[in-house]
């Protein structure tokens, strides 16, 4: 192993091993707090501020670190401590308070608080490990698997931790070799349609160079934050698939074309870009190697579109993101009129570990057509909103109900919503299916970027649907009819059934216009704007025809389609809690001392069902409006009630 | 150039290589509907979405302004499917457009009507509501009118303004049905310097929404 490139990847790892001994060294006192997005939310920073103060104030020599997000999301903030005599240990549900109870119990006294431990990193007899969650025994941490551990800010640790070792092996092998190692793997894009990324490789090199390499991170999709979470947790893994697929289809210039909506991800890009092209692994010579390449970050201004190859690309060119028709495909004629390679986040992070491992590694989970392992954002009504990695192949009622723990508050499960805006909704029966991009196409939903986002009986899936279409064509470029227009139309019809005014002929006319707009739309954001509705359509028909025919809301979510009633029996006379949570004043007190709500005031906010003591559980959802008891006058104001 | 033969409609048809369905049609003197397709547009626009054709052996129709022909291709122009895309297409389109024909200045050199003419759709859809968008009609200009209000976004004028002209005066803004034709920061078309005497978009907008101002009343 003479070559300068092992050689450079070898004093690379020596110095980063030598400057990361603290990190590293299991005696030393550590706290890691995790300051992803979700943490931060949940007063992930002054919980670092909490932890300094603490171990200043109790004289402990140890270092506060952040990094990134370890999945929990809903358990944040979170923090994993580190010292003599217990293993790592991971708290969640932390707060400034008890950062200061971990330094003196944890930290100085090495007592676990067994309250807020989540489990620890290594097996030990004091602390239960983290691999005996019951979610851990079907998860398979590839892409997570350094996320909430390895220090997003420092090159140093992410190469002490395995970084560029992947692109060390690849520099070392002929472009050729590697695509073949990627096709075996059967690696496949995981920014939505699930294309065999070899096959793409292969396309753009058939072309002239300069050729152009592109990661898409422009995650819009409503309740996903998967790409979020990775650049902010494990910059370097990006970076470094992304040196590698450059290497592979001679890009000589890459470009992130990241949201502004995300502030720290792209401020961790940046630090991570500079520290990379400090070392030498961007620039003229990457690692020795001779070859360039240069890494640039864009930022998209907010345009769903954009998430389209062919508009982000107008975007970098500084043109108004509008898909254009196709072929001629991107890695043929691409950004700037050059042969472009485009991927997302995740495919292009799952890189490095293929390189590392080798493919028959990579393929070692999964199924027949689709290898490795998926990354699920989950959202909506779940007990555990977060992360989620499982192999290929596992059903989504292991994932939803084992992995993310299951609908919270004792409500039933009614849907899931897979793909975003171009997914659909799948309903309990379709639990089975497993996750894998043709079974989940068949299925009527996409494996999509990965948002999840789960819906329990209070959700009416006609709202569900009329929401989604409401997003897909507010963000629809205007360019062609169909779905400018046609989703115009389709959403027009939605509103009427949920505001009550649907007919028979609406579901006609819908059920025709969704079918056109699918098969006449310029891009895919048009031709997978009307999924919601059809997979609402084909497993939830019922919900639409109780809307339209007998002018009810099943979940009773459509406001013009259900009221508040408090029903008499059950109000205490003596209790006002609904009164007082009541906006407007819509809630008075008749002669018997029982509450009324007036509903040509009611607003239909929930807070009266919500401040009713669960004794008295008095205040109910009515629908159809026909079922509601005849309105009570209110008393005049001069004579009775107060 | 290399010259292919193909097939429209059981006319034997030869166009040079790299042509678009849609012109190889159209100088065989087959009608295929279009509204944003210009010979000199490259890449295609494809928005209107008019010009759906079948081709044999392939699953779905495809839009004939951006497909190039190919040796023994047999495409045909009317099917099921493609009816209903263009009845389909061409009724959203209408469903913005304002349909003032008495005032409107296209008059016969309107492109809706001649679709319409062509296909039998008529102008008026019954199926869709009319969605009104009721935006200001712009004539500060000294010469040219722009009523958005017209406009179906075929981008004809954008694309000659921006890139046979020059000027880059018109340009697209907002997003979804809100989607419109403007200038750069919607200032009022006569803030802009055109190139004088220019009018190409008037000229080439094929529905009236930008015309020549009538000359002032003396």
């Amino acid at each position: 192993m003479s070559d300068p490139v092992t050689q450079r990847y070898e004093a690379l790892r020596a110095a980063a091993d030598e400057a990361c001994e603290p990190l590293i060294d299991p005696d030393a006192i550590l706290v890691r707090v995790g300051t992803a997005t979700c943490g931060r939310s949940a007063g992930a920073l002054e919980l670092e501020t909490a932890f300094r103060e603490s171990l200043d104030k109790h004289d402990i020599a140890g270092r506060v670190l952040q990094v990134g997000c370890m999945g929990h999301c809903y358990a944040e903030p979170m923090a994993t401590l580190t010292s003599p005599g217990l293993p790592p240990t991971v708290y969640h549900h932390l707060n400034p308070f008890l950062a200061e109870s971990l330094v003196k119990s944890h930290l100085r006294d090495t007592t676990p608080i067994y309250d807020f431990v989540l489990g620890g990193l290594e097996e030990h007899d004091l602390v239960p490990a983290l691999d005996y969650l019951p979610r851990y025994g079907m998860e398979h941490r590839r892409l997570l698997a350094r996320c909430g551990i390895v220090d997003p800010w420092s090159i140093q640790h992410a190469i002490a931790m395995g970084s560029y070792e992947g692109l060390a092996r690849a520099l070392c092998r002929p472009a050729d070799d590697i695509v073949h190692e990627v096709e075996r793997a059967g690696l496949r894009g995981m920014g939505g349609a699930g294309f065999p990324m070899w096959r793409k490789w292969a396309m753009a090199r058939k072309f002239e160079a300069p050729r152009y390499l592109i990661c898409n991170a422009d995650e819009g999709d409503p309740g996903a934050f998967m790409d979020r979470t990775f650049i902010e947790s494990d910059p370097h893994a990006l970076i470094e698939g992304m040196i590698i697929a450059a290497y592979v289809i001679g890009a000589d210039q890459g470009f992130i074309y990241v949201r502004a909506e995300y502030p720290l991800a792209v401020r961790v890009l940046e630090n991570a870009i500079a520290q990379a092209r400090e070392l030498g692994l961007l620039g003229p010579n990457v690692m020795g190697s001779g070859r360039g390449f240069e890494l640039e970050i864009m930022q998209g201004a907010g345009a769903f579109v954009c998430g389209e190859s062919s508009a982000l690309m107008a975007s970098i060119e500084g043109h108004r993101g509008m898909p254009r028709v196709r072929p001629p495909r991107s890695a043929e004629v691409g950004l700037f009129g050059r042969p472009t390679v485009l991927n997302n986040v995740k495919t292009l992070s799952s890189l490095p570990y293929l390189l590392r491992e080798g493919a028959e590694a990579f393929s070692a989970v999964g199924t027949e057509r689709s290898k490795g392992t998926a990354v699920f954002a989950l959202a909506g009504k779940t007990a555990n909103a977060g992360l989620v990695e499982v192999p290929m192949g596992t059903t989504l009622r292991d994932l939803i109900f084992t992995i993310g723990g299951g609908i919270p508050n004792g409500k039933t499960f009614k849907a899931v919503q897979i793909g975003g805006p171009s997914g659909g909704c799948l309903p309990d029966d379709q639990l089975d299916v497993a996750i894998d991009f043709d079974a989940l196409d068949e299925a009527g939903a996409m494996m999509g970027s990965g948002g999840m986002v789960l819906l329990d009986e209070d959700n009416c899936m006609v709202e569900t649907a009329r929401f989604f279409l409401e997003f897909t064509q507010r963000e629809s470029c205007g360019k062609c009819t169909f779905c400018r227009i046609g989703t115009k139309h389709m959403l027009d019809l939605l509103t009427d059934i949920v505001e009550g005014r649907g007919t028979p002929e609406h579901l006609d006319k819908l059920v025709t216009l969704s079918e056109d707009v699918e098969a006449g739309s310029l891009c895919n954001l048009g031709k997978t704007a009307p999924n919601p509705v059809l997979t609402t359509l084909k497993y939830f028909r019922d919900e639409y025809e109780a809307h339209i025919n007998e002018s009810r809301c099943p979940s009773c979510e459509c406001n013009e389609l259900f009221a508040y009633y408090i029903v008499p029996e059950k109000c205490a006379r003596a209790c006002d809690a609904c009164v007082g949570s009541c906006p407007v004043e819509a809630i008075f007190t008749n002669r018997k001392r029982l509450k009324v709500i007036d509903q040509d005031l009611c607003v239909k906010c929930n807070a009266c069902l919500t401040a009713c003591p669960p004794d008295y559980d008095a205040v109910v959802k009515i629908s159809p409006l026909a079922d509601l008891p005849p309105q009570e006058p209110r008393p005049d104001a001069g004579k009775g009630g107060e | 150039m290399a010259e292919v033969t193909l097939t429209i409609d059981g006319q034997t048809v030869t166009a040079p290589e790299g042509e678009k369905l849609l012109w190889a049609a159209e100088k065989a003197g087959i009608y295929i509907p279009h509204l944003c397709a210009h010979p000199d547009r490259e890449p295609p626009f494809g928005g209107c979405r008019l010009c759906y054709v079948e081709v044999d052996g392939w699953s779905k129709p495809v839009t004939s302004c951006t497909e190039p022909v190919a040796e023994g291709m047999v495409v045909s122009t009317r099917s099921e499917r493609v009816d209903r895309l263009v009845r389909s297409g061409f009724e959203l389109l209408m469903s913005v457009h304002d349909l003032d024909c008495k005032v409107c200045p296209a008059k016969r050199d309107c492109g809706l009507r001649l679709v319409s003419r062509k296909t039998k759709v008529k102008l008026r859809s019954g199926t869709l509501p009319k969605l009104d968008r009721g935006l200001p009609i712009d004539e500060s200009h000294p010469d040219i009118g722009m009523n958005p209000n017209r406009c179906i976004l075929c981008g004809l004028c954008v694309w000659v303004c921006d890139e046979q002209v020059g000027a880059g005066v018109l340009s697209f803004a907002q997003r979804g049905l809100d989607t419109r034709l403007t200038t750069f920061d919607s200032e009022p078309l006569g803030a802009h310097d055109c190139p004088t005497d220019c009018m190409r978009c008037v000229d080439i907008c094929p529905t009236g929404a930008l015309y020549r101002k009538a000359p002032p009343t003396p």
